[in-house]
């Protein structure tokens, strides 16, 4: 018991220490591009030590996507992966190359250009002042085939077990797994949708554990861990979208019949005016969209929280080091606190994603009889 | 605001790569994993049964050969009274017989000696009255000689004959 809880406690502080690397080095980085945009904007370059730290574009640079994957920085250097970009534009056609051809924004490559300010800031835009289409395997989309990787990986290597072995006790990676099955299968599948969970079952898993998966590679700052996929609302659009189809593509004459002819409802809301029926399949989008938002707002909020505190640090070291260093143990403190919440709160959302859809679905497979009772 | 915008890149690559996943995790990770978690389920609940089954049938087979148990001592208990009865009842036959034995033994034996007793003592009246009978004709020899004395014998025997 001794040992492990020591173990836990060496790879927390670990990580803190990795936070805050990154977040120095994110912030040196914020620096010279800043430094950057001076000098071609022609200032005093011995004015750029003085250039004001911005939490907000040092919060959301961290938040957002980018075309690079930052690890460090070295000497006012950044160190990162570059990634691939995929541009398709009408005027180019399809471009394929890696993302330093940009030179973290200060060179164009093939007439296109990484914006490092203004409102398209780490967007990339064509020459012509047009917007490609970009579908470049950016810091999320990098991140998210790693977490699928993981996820292959220890649950194709689990099944195996179970397969060798189907009724022997579970072990080593069963073991850990095994609880959190049965429970989106007792405790979310069952209980919301029934007799028929079966057939919903393998989505609410892959639902679950690929939220899980992410909302906890998002608390560990180290590449290729660290990006802010749940967070992002692309990824819950899409997420949120799938459960939105897999609800109305299994909904039975009971769910259409609910919201076309609602059932106790007086007839002058049906007609001449379809106000039920307008509310019902206003209902169907706003299900999933509030799964959409719930999930990007809470990991993107734990984030920001995070980063907020360790703003703190640079702000104050404006006004003295003595303070910075003083207020440093607070706010690490602080985030100590906040990525043990965070733990709880990858597993809430994962839990609230996967048990929202799970009774979505369960009211659109519900058998049940108005007329009757 | 950007942040609030799905970029279509990402939810290009999240369509395919999610549809992916799920397909792959459905066909080699779930089903294998729901279905060996279904049959231990079943397994258990069958164990469970069976062993509940077995339960049964232990108590089963215990009442069982309790009652075998009982009724081979009520059976033993009963053989045994049986022979105390039959002994008893022997025993008193015998008794019964080697009393009436006796009783007709000692019968006969008391008829017996009656009988010699008769037979002796008639042989002893025999006997004395022939005695008597001798003597008598001694003495008559004697005292007949004279005949007075003759008559007054006879006078005296017949007088005191009376009484006897």
């Amino acid at each position: 018991m001794y040992r492990w809880t020591y173990r836990i406690v060496v790879i927390f502080f670990g990580f803190f220490l990795l936070v805050n690397f990154e977040l120095f080095a994110n912030t040196e980085e914020d620096h010279t591009e800043q430094v950057a945009g001076d000098q071609t904007a022609g200032h005093n370059p011995e004015e750029q030590g003085e250039e004001e730290f911005d939490p907000g574009d040092f919060i959301f640079d961290h938040i957002k996507d980018s075309h690079e994957w930052h690890i460090t920085e070295i000497n006012h250097k950044p160190v990162s992966i570059p990634l691939p970009v995929i541009l398709y534009s009408k005027t180019k056609g399809l471009n394929v190359f890696m993302s330093g051809r940009f030179e973290h924004g200060h060179a164009t490559y093939r007439g296109f250009r990484l914006e490092t300010s203004g409102e398209n800031k780490g967007k990339i835009t064509d020459e012509d002042g047009t917007m490609p289409l970009d579908l470049s395997i950016t810091k999320n989309v990098a991140a998210m085939f790693f977490s699928m990787i993981l996820l292959f990986l220890i649950f194709i290597s689990a099944a195996r077990i179970y397969k060798k072995n189907p009724v022997s006790k579970p072990k080593g990676i069963q073991s850990l797994i095994e609880p959190v099955v049965l429970f989106v299968r007792d405790d979310i599948a069952k209980s919301s949708i029934g007799p028929k969970y079966e057939r919903f079952l393998p989505y609410l898993l892959t639902v679950f554990f690929f939220i899980l998966i992410n909302n906890l590679l998002g608390l560990i700052p180290i590449p290729p861990a660290g990006a802010n996929l749940t967070g992002n609302i692309a990824v819950t659009f899409v997420l949120a979208a799938f459960t939105l189809f897999v609800t109305n593509f299994s909904g039975n004459r009971n769910y259409w019949t609910h919201i076309f002819n609602t059932p106790g409802v007086p007839f002058w809301l049906k007609l001449p005016l379809p106000i039920m029926p307008i509310l019902e399949a206003i209902g169907i989008f706003t299900k999933p969209f509030v799964l959409m938002v719930r999930l990007f707002a809470n990991i993107s909020a734990g984030h920001i929280i995070a980063l907020g505190f360790f703003s703190i640090i640079f702000i104050f070291a404006k006004m003295s080091s003595s303070m910075a260093y003083g207020i440093s143990v607070i706010s690490v403190l602080f985030n100590v606190f906040m990525v043990f919440v965070e733990l709880l709160v990858a597993f809430i959302q994962a839990y609230v994603f996967t048990f929202l859809s799970a009774l979505y679905i369960g009211m659109a497979v519900e058998e049940h009889n108005h007329g009757h009772d | 605001m950007d942040l609030l915008i799905p970029e279509i890149g990402i939810i290009f690559w999240m369509i395919i790569s999610f549809s992916i996943a799920f397909f792959i995790l459905a066909k080699y990770a779930w089903k294998p994993i729901v279905n060996a978690l279904k049959e231990r389920d079943t397994s258990i609940a069958e164990a469970i049964k069976d062993a509940e089954k077995a339960r049964l049938e232990v108590s089963r087979l215990q009442t069982e050969s309790e009652k075998i148990l009982s009724q081979a001592k009520d059976e033993s208990d009963k053989i045994i009274q049986e022979a105390r009865d039959f002994k008893e009842s022997v025993l008193s036959e015998a008794n019964e017989l080697a009393k009436k034995q006796t009783h007709k033994m000692i019968e006969e034996a008391r008829k017996a000696i009656i009988n010699e007793r008769t037979a002796a003592l008639y042989e002893i009246k025999k006997q004395v009255s022939e005695l008597s009978v001798a003597i008598s004709e001694k003495i008559l020899m004697q005292e007949l000689k004279d005949p007075d004395k003759q008559q007054k014998l006879i006078e005296k025997s017949l007088s005191e004959m009376k009484f006897n």
